[in-house]
This record gives structure tokens, C-alpha cells and sequence, in this order.
């Protein structure tokens, strides 16, 4: 992070490409690559709430889906009962932030160490799961909008322009609103970090006793990054909404939300880029293993976690970097050491 | 009354069921600070390999009491030298790689038996009380949970084996020290608790579904109860089985069953709140 937030020219140039790539694709695919671009960005959002809270928070949530599916469920209600999505995209970031800050308060404040926090997100997902699916029937109706229990709700109104219910975005907006939203929460993250805030919860992460003796609250800094972790995700779930036009109580389910860590794992924990280019990678590697019928993706999912934990505990983007710092150190060091070596007398001293 | 008695032995039923599920986890978690987020894997290959040798013709006690726990032992003495022990102290990682490794048996399950199998019939005739009716297999599920616990206590308690383990659990260096191999008891207390979670799987075989993502629906319950139950393997199972059983069965019979497993999940998040040791972290302190 610090490495490069001292090159301001390269951010703006990466960040040109994203946009000039997010402008570009719909030029270049079939709507069905779109789509499932569409559906990839989506997800990115998701995998940069948890790369957030675990990697610069040390919030290890097991239950990420929790808040996904809360913003996923809360954006199909109110768009039923509102008719306008403009709104409807709001709550779905707010509600799942609430739950977080009232969660969070009850979990850090309560001095709850790390396992036990795995062990409660994890849980409270499983109620959210259970709660939902015996939703079925007449009786549970939010508004105009029926939960539909294990169905699902189907035929969930999609993103309009803001403001305008009659303006329904086409498959191409979608995308654009989508990616868009991924690259905005990326720089919005980004930017949040630099600030004192963020520089605080990284001190809180690396050492929580030395954070509360600078006085500073470790609890409130948790907190705080819980809840952004929480909006983040309910976002996602909203595009996710918006993408497939249904939601279904799987969305909270525990395989979704192990496969978000493995998309961090995978790309590299405490990164921003990591855990996106984690998701991509293996939600396109998921779609391809879907089209055959040998083996099955839990298999490949599984080995790859596996692999990663055991030889590559770092994740990609780390480890490239690392890689990289070397291979542009290398020839220098070379350089130093023969210098050294001409002047044993200096170097001595 | 004979609705109460019925009840009382669904709560026995529930508590016993926790108790079994819960052991082998304790046991791992406790000595070994693991958790194993493959946990309910181990029950799924358990309740697998009761079915598909009671399948083949073997007689279906000895497919459930002997060839389950047998069978899952040596696969977590397998997975413990290949995997668990390049992660001890890191307590994370563990998780992460154990769940890794519960996509991978349920992935390799899928592919080989694929989504559905043949299920086992439930021994043991029915009996009624009054206008209800239960079975004995319920009974039959309360013994063998007694006898187990029964069994861990004399284990640790009275064998060398397990003054060795209880003294590896308590400081490894010091124990390494006196000339026991800290690396082979963990070998062996994790392919115990492995065997014995086989055992529940075999056990649970004939009165739950058995496909390859069954699993997950135990693990949670049963990290929760290990949780709540805290660091004495047995006096803190006993206890928070009984009261999580009790729990779960009342809520079931007063709402539906969905409901009465909400309860008991939120109970336990408050439970885990007021007491972050578990229940053995406060009133049954030193016990085993």
C-alpha cells in the first residue's frame, strides 16, 4: 500500500484503464459474456468487502453472505414497494449496515475473540438462512412485496436510471452501472484507507494493545470497519439482485460464503486488487468446470484452498509483488555489492 | 403425561445425538486448539461408509459400531500427517485448509456416489406410549452417548495413554521434555476424535439423509456446542448437549422445527456472550 501510494501516476493510470476497460467491453462481447461479466463485477463487490474488513480490519467473517443476502433481500422489497430503484439501491446499502453496527457492537464490545467471532457471523448467517427459507406462504408479505420463503421472489424489478421508474437499464447500462459501482467502491476503499481512520484500524490490525495505549478505541475502529464491510457486501447483494432479476434465501447460503474466502485467500489478503482478481478468477474457472461433467467444483475449489493455505499462504497479487520487487532489486543489489566489495575498507566502518 | 414422557425423550434423543456429534470435535479442538471446519465431512464419511457396507451385505451393527469409526479414524490420521500437522498455532490457516478440505470430500463424494444413495432402514422395532409412539433406536442413540462419554473419562483418567495426552494438552514443550512425542499424540488424539465422529455418522445413518452435503448442517451445531461447552472436553460437551438439546427440542415442540433451531442458535450467540469460556469456564473449572 505504502509502496505505492507513493506514485500517485501509476493509481491514475490504472485507474484509466479500468474505466477505459469498463467503457470498452460491451464493444468487444457477446450480451451473454456481458452478462456474466456483469454477474463477476457484482460478485467483486462482495469479495472487496471481505478483503476489507479481514485484511485491513483482521475481522475474519464467516458469514459475509449474511449482509449480502440482507442487502440482496432488502433491495427486492422496497424496488417491489417503491417502483424505483433509485431508493431501493440506499436501504440496501443502509439496512445491512445497521445489522452490522448492531452485530459488531455485540461482538467487539462483548471482547469476543477472533474464533468466537468466526463461530457467531457464521451462526447468525445460518439463522438468516433458516429464518428466511420458512418464509413461505401468504402471510409473509413485506408491503406489496411476498418473501416466497424457499422460492425465492421471482421477477425482481432491475436497476432504472435514478430518479426515472419508466427508464429501465438494458443489459449494457447494467453493466456499466455494475462495473462502475466495483471500481467506485475500489477507489472509495482505497481513499477510506488513506485516511486516519483507515491508517488506524491497519494499527489496530497489526497490534491492538499498543492502538488502545495511543488511545485510541480498538472496539469503535472494529466496529467502524465491520459496518463499511457491511455496506459494501449489501451493495453487492443489491447488483446481485439486479443481475439475475431473483433472490432466493441461498444467497445466505455457507458455500457462497466459503467461497468468498477462498477468492480472498486465493488473490492475496490484505490487498484491495487481490480478492477481485481472486473472485474473477475463480468464479470463471467455476463456469468452465460447470460445462463438463467429470468432476465436480467443490473438488477443484477444495484443492485449490488447500494448495493455497499449505504453499502460498500469501495469495497471488502478494507474491507477485514480491516477485517483481525482486526481479527490479536484483540488478541494483548486484550493482551495491560489487561497490561494496571495491571498498571492504568503508564498508567495514 | 405420556405427551411429556415423549417429549423427555426427545430432548434425551436431541442431547444424545449433540453428544455423539460433539466428542470427537472436543476432543480435537480441546487437546489440539484445531478446528476443524471438516468435522461434518467426517460425520458424512462415517453414515457413507455404514451404508454402503450394510449395502453390500454386512450385518448393519457392525457396519454402524465397527467399520464407520474405523474407517473415518484412519482417514484422520491420513489427513492429520498430509495436512492438519503443518498448521498447528496457526490457528486460522487451520481453518481455512480444513475447510478446503470439506469441499474436497464432499466434491470427491459427489463424483464418486453422486447426489443420492440408498439409506440404511432403522433397527430396532417402535414401542408406544399411550397415543404416541417412538422407537428404541432412540434409547439405543442415549446408551451409546453414556457409554462413550463413559469411556473418554476412563480413557484420560485411568490409562497412561491418557495422562500422556492430558499432559501434552497442557504444555507440549514440557511434555516433549519428559520424552513423550508431542507430533504422535496429536497423530493419535486427532484419528480418536476422527473415529469417534465416524461412530456418530454410522450412528446417525439410519434416522438422518444421508447425501454428500449433510454435513453442513451438523457443523455448525456442533462447533457451536463445542463453544458453548468450553475447554473441558467432557464436562463441557455433557453440558452445553443437555442444555442446547433441551433447548433445541422445546423450541421445535412449542414453534416448528425451523424456529426451534433459530432458537437454539441465538441462544448460544448469547450464551457465547455472557460467557466467552463456555459453560466449563465457569462452573465446572478443572474438571476433565
Amino acid at each position: 500500500m505504502t509502496r505505492f501510494a507513493g506514485r500517485p501516476l501509476l493509481n491514475w493510470a490504472a485507474l484509466a484503464a479500468a474505466v477505459a476497460a469498463l467503457i470498452a467491453v460491451p464493444e468487444f462481447v457477446e450480451i451473454f459474456t456481458l452478462m456474466q461479466f456483469t454477474l463477476f463485477a457484482a460478485m467483486g463487490v462482495l469479495a472487496l468487502s471481505l478483503g476489507f474488513i479481514w485484511g485491513y480490519g483482521g475481522i475474519l467473517s464467516f458469514g459475509q453472505t449474511a449482509f449480502f443476502g440482507l442487502g440482496g433481500y432488502a433491495y427486492a422489497v422496497s424496488v417491489i414497494n417503491l417502483g424505483d430503484s433509485t431508493g431501493a439501491i440506499g436501504i440496501a446499502i443502509a439496512l445491512p449496515a445497521v445489522f452490522a453496527a448492531i452485530l459488531g457492537y455485540f461482538v467487539f464490545y462483548g471482547r469476543i475473540s477472533d474464533v468466537y467471532l468466526g463461530v457467531i457471523t457464521l451462526t447468525v448467517t445460518l439463522i438468516l438462512f433458516n429464518v428466511v427459507n420458512a418464509t413461505a406462504g401468504d402471510e409473509y408479505r413485506i408491503g406489496a412485496a411476498a418473501l416466497g420463503g424457499f422460492n425465492g421472489m421471482p421477477s425482481v424489478p432491475t436497476f432504472n436510471m435514478p430518479g426515472n421508474p419508466s427508464m429501465v437499464l438494458d443489459p449494457t447500462q447494467g453493466w456499466y452501472a455494475t462495473g462502475g459501482a466495483l471500481i467506485f467502491v475500489y477507489v472509495a476503499l482505497r481513499l477510506l484507507l488513506r485516511s486516519p481512520f483507515g491508517r488506524i484500524a491497519v494499527a489496530v490490525r497489526e497490534n491492538e494493545v499498543r492502538a488502545s495505549l495511543l488511545g485510541y478505541d480498538p472496539r469503535l475502529i472494529k466496529l467502524g470497519v465491520f459496518v463499511v464491510g457491511g455496506a459494501v457486501a449489501g451493495l453487492g447483494g443489491a447488483l446481485y439482485v439486479n443481475w439475475g432479476a431473483f433472490v432466493s434465501p441461498t444467497i445466505f447460503a455457507l458455500s457462497l460464503s466459503a467461497e468468498i474466502i477462498i477468492w480472498v485467500t486465493v488473490g492475496g489478503l490484505g490487498t484491495l486488487i487481490g480478492p477481485v482478481v481472486g473472485c474473477f478468477m475463480i468464479q470463471y474457472l467455476d463456469s468452465q468446470i460447470g460445462t463438463q461433467q467429470t468432476f465436480n467444483s467443490n473438488l477443484a475449489l477444495g484443492a485449490i484452498l488447500i494448495v493455497f493455505v499449505l504453499l502460498l499462504p500469501q495469495g497471488l497479487i502478494p507474491t507477485l509483488r514480491t516477485l517483481a520487487g525482486r526481479a527490479i532489486a536484483a540488478p541494483s543489489r548486484t550493482a551495491a555489492k560489487t561497490t561494496v566489495a571495491e571498498r571492504p575498507a568503508e564498508a567495514r566502518q | 403425561m405420556d405427551l411429556a414422557f415423549i417429549i423427555a425423550l426427545d430432548v434425551l434423543n436431541g442431547a444424545a445425538s449433540l453428544v455423539l456429534l460433539c466428542l470427537g470435535l472436543a476432543i480435537i479442538f480441546g487437546m489440539m486448539r484445531v478446528i476443524n471446519l471438516a468435522h461434518g465431512e467426517f460425520v458424512m464419511l462415517g453414515a457413507y461408509a455404514t451404508v454402503i457396507s450394510a449395502n453390500a451385505g454386512l450385518n448393519i451393527w457392525i457396519a454402524m459400531l465397527v467399520v464407520a469409526p474405523l474407517f473415518v479414524g484412519v482417514v484422520g490420521i491420513v489427513i492429520e500427517r498430509c495436512l492438519i500437522r503443518f498448521l498447528y498455532g496457526r490457528l486460522v490457516d487451520t481453518m481455512l485448509a480444513t475447510w478446503g478440505l470439506s469441499l474436497l470430500i464432499v466434491g470427491l463424494v459427489t463424483t464418486l456416489y453422486g447426489n443420492t444413495i440408498k439409506g440404511v432402514p432403522t433397527p430396532l422395532g417402535g414401542f408406544s406410549v399411550g397415543a404416541y409412539k417412538s422407537s428404541y433406536y432412540t434409547l439405543f442413540l442415549a446408551a451409546v452417548a453414556l457409554v462413550m462419554l463413559a469411556l473418554v473419562y476412563v480413557v484420560m483418567r485411568r490409562t497412561r495413554f491418557g495422562l500422556v495426552a492430558r499432559a501434552t494438552m497442557q504444555n507440549p514443550g514440557m511434555a516433549a521434555t519428559l520424552g513423550v512425542n508431542p507430533s504422535r499424540i496429536y497423530m493419535m488424539s486427532f484419528g480418536i476424535g476422527a473415529a469417534i465422529t465416524g461412530l456418530a455418522g454410522g450412528l446417525l445413518a439410519p434416522v438422518s439423509g444421508v447425501v454428500p452435503t449433510m454435513g453442513a448442517a451438523y457443523v455448525a451445531k456442533a462447533f457451536i456446542t463445542v463453544v458453548g461447552g468450553g475447554s473441558a472436553i467432557l464436562a463441557g460437551t455433557a453440558s452445553a448437549s443437555g442444555l442446547f438439546g433441551l433447548i433445541n427440542q422445546l423450541g421445535s415442540y412449542f414453534t416448528t422445527p425451523v424456529f426451534g433451531e433459530v432458537i437454539l442458535f441465538i441462544s448460544a450467540i448469547i450464551l457465547i456472550r455472557i460467557l466467552p469460556q463456555g459453560i466449563s469456564g465457569r462452573f465446572f473449572k478443572g474438571s476433565l
